[in-house]
């Protein structure tokens, strides 16, 4: 048995391919709820979820733990069963395959672990091997195929060694080169970096997106870190209590976050914290003879435009600037900044004006003193 | 000591190693897959069978409750069908080994649960079927417990094949009772005492030393 050959697909199972977008992975309307038990009550994961996950991207689930993140990627390998709607993987809604069936798609879909899940008792070749020993390819295909992983992900010096002998980072090395054995179309990623330094997780998120670019891999991941899906996905999906509430272009997310779950998430991202003294002033009413915080999002080509000295100039409007940042996201440059504007109607309401004329998202913050 | 007694207690020794050797073996042919059923049919595990399980876990119980003397007279029907004769070393097999498989079943089912479900997760997503999750997962990552617990398995067989002696089995604990305690040569009790404690000690220690050189948690970078 060949073990990088199209899934079977059942005829009843088998979806035409949508014209308007080549979409690799689709939830169409999914809900999972877990039945009631003796001491619980039932439990709605998720409902009505509608995700798109286009071939060869990244796309980014982020929710908080309890969110329904671990159901919605494990609906995608069968490893849950939705209760309603349906799960398509490269045409076949694999929400109805039976259990044999099944298994053989998930051969074409690969699975990192927040926690690795290595064999203790195999040593770092036997373990990448493993998928490949349970899909009946012979021992020499075996080597031809493990080695060169072993070499992408850079640990050809410790294929005799076993997991405990490894680091955090070298570890999910072994689990990456382990999903990637089977040659699979998908890749799906549960929290991979979450139980790593940051400087490890930089390392993991390259290598993610090295697989990425270098074999056109489709990448599906989850996390609970804004930082992750900034680094490497294209799209994303917030999710929260079971329901997407925000999904779109990360550049997008990021300069024009629409729900407050979403900017909760970003809160801490660079230019969107608010400084420390005026974090400790700001309140909600207006102060007499204050000024009003107001927070400017330059996305694109403005980000580099002098429009507040425009403002300046222009208008006659003083601009005290408190806080910001200029970044770029996916090689898209954008700023962000937190100003203060005089607290007088229509100086205020001009300022904005201006603003808004110059394509620029403004966000009234608070006011302080 | 005479060299009549010494082989007397040379060839009991061999009885007793005998017994406990093939019951073991035996015991884990039987043990083994009922172990790992036992530990993978709870409700929602890989071979999801709660009944079974039950029902299983029940005889287990029943069984092991059963002290081993009552055992080994209960089943005397039982041990004559199968050895053809209820007294004799290969005769005293039959009990030794109807005790050992529960025993042997509860001890490698608490090694195969200690296996991180994670594991089972992976395999699953691999695509793994159940009797290779068994296979390449958890019997391979539930060794070193196993054979701790086979280890356990030996030395409490040692026991119970003293006791066998009562039936006419033959081995180290019948040499005892009848040589040392019945014909009153205390220094044949010792001797018997001296060479299972030998004995138990060897067998402990192969465990451990087996058990360990198979654990590769131990390693360090």
């Amino acid at each position: 048995m060949t073990v990088n050959a199209h899934s079977p697909i059942t005829a009843d199972a088998a979806i035409p391919a949508s014209a308007e977008e080549d979409a690799i992975i689709r939830f169409e309307g999914v809900a999972k709820s877990f039945p009631a038990r003796k001491n619980s009550a039932a439990v709605h994961a998720l409902a009505g979820i509608d995700l798109a996950v286009p071939r060869s991207s990244i796309v980014g689930v982020i929710g908080r733990s309890g969110a329904g993140k671990s159901t919605l990627i494990r609906l995608v390998n069968g490893l849950e069963k939705p209760t309603a709607g349906r799960v398509i993987v490269d045409g076949t809604d694999v929400t109805r395959l039976d259990e044999r069936t099944l298994r053989s798609v998930r051969r074409s879909i690969g699975m990192v672990f927040q926690h690795f899940n290595l064999l203790s008792s195999r040593t770092v070749f036997d373990n990448v091997a493993l998928p490949l020993e349970i899909a009946g390819t012979d021992r020499r295909t075996i080597e031809q195929r493990v080695n060169p992983l072993l070499e992408l992900v850079g640990l050809a010096d410790k294929r005799g060694r076993y997991p405990a002998e490894l680091s955090g980072g070298q570890k999910q090395r072994v689990g990456i080169a382990r999903a990637l054995a089977t040659q699979p179309k998908v890749l799906l990623s549960d929290e991979a970096t979450s139980a790593l330094d940051p400087e490890t997780t930089r390392s993991i998120l390259d290598l993610l997106a090295t697989i990425n670019r270098e074999l056109g891999l489709t990448i599906l991941l989850i996390t609970h870190e804004m930082a992750v899906i900034r680094a490497i996905a294209q799209r994303v999906a917030v999710l929260d209590a079971g329901r997407i509430v925000e999904q779109g272009d990360v550049f997008d997310l990021f300069t024009r976050p629409q729900h407050e779950t979403t900017r909760s998430f970003l809160a801490a991202e660079s230019g969107r914290e608010l400084p420390a003294f005026v974090a400790s002033q700001i309140r909600p009413e207006p102060v007499p003879g204050g000024q009003v915080v107001v927070r400017i999002v330059f996305r694109g080509p403005f980000a580099t435009h002098p429009v507040l000295s425009q403002l300046a100039r222009e208008l006659g409007i003083d601009v005290n600037i408190l806080g910001g940042a200029v970044d770029s996201i996916a090689g898209r440059p954008f700023g962000t900044l937190i100003v203060g504007l005089p607290n007088n109607g229509s100086s205020l309401d001009k300022a904005l004006a201006f603003l808004k004329a110059r394509d620029l998202d403004t966000e009234v913050l608070g006011h302080v003193a | 000591m005479s060299p009549e007694i010494a082989r007397l207690i040379l060839q009991a020794t061999v009885d007793t190693l005998y017994m406990v050797l093939v019951a073991t073996a035996l015991g884990t042919l039987l043990g083994l897959p009922l172990g790992v059923f036992l530990a993978t049919s709870r409700r929602g595990e890989l071979f999801s069978a709660p009944w079974l399980n039950a029902v299983l876990g029940f005889i287990v119980n029943a069984t092991r409750s059963t002290p081993f003397i009552i055992l080994v007279v209960a089943i005397i029907p039982f041990t004559r069908l199968v050895a053809g004769t209820s007294i004799g070393t290969t005769a005293a097999i039959v009990p030794l080994t109807v005790a050992a498989t529960p025993f042997i079943a509860r001890l490698i089912e608490a090694a195969v649960r200690e296996v991180d479900q994670g594991l089972i997760e992976a395999a699953r997503a691999m695509g793994a079927s159940p009797l290779q999750i068994v296979a390449k997962v958890l019997v391979p990552e539930a060794l070193p417990g196993i054979v701790l617990g086979l280890t356990l398995a030996v030395v409490s067989l040692i026991g119970y094949s003293a006791i066998v002696g009562v039936v006419g089995g033959g081995g180290l604990g019948d040499l005892g009772i009848r040589y040392g305690y019945q014909r009153f040569m205390p220094e044949v009790m010792g001797a018997v005492v001296v060479v299972l404690i030998v004995l138990v000690q060897g067998v402990q220690s192969l465990g451990d030393r087996l058990a360990l050189r198979l654990n590769k948690r131990l390693r360090h970078a």
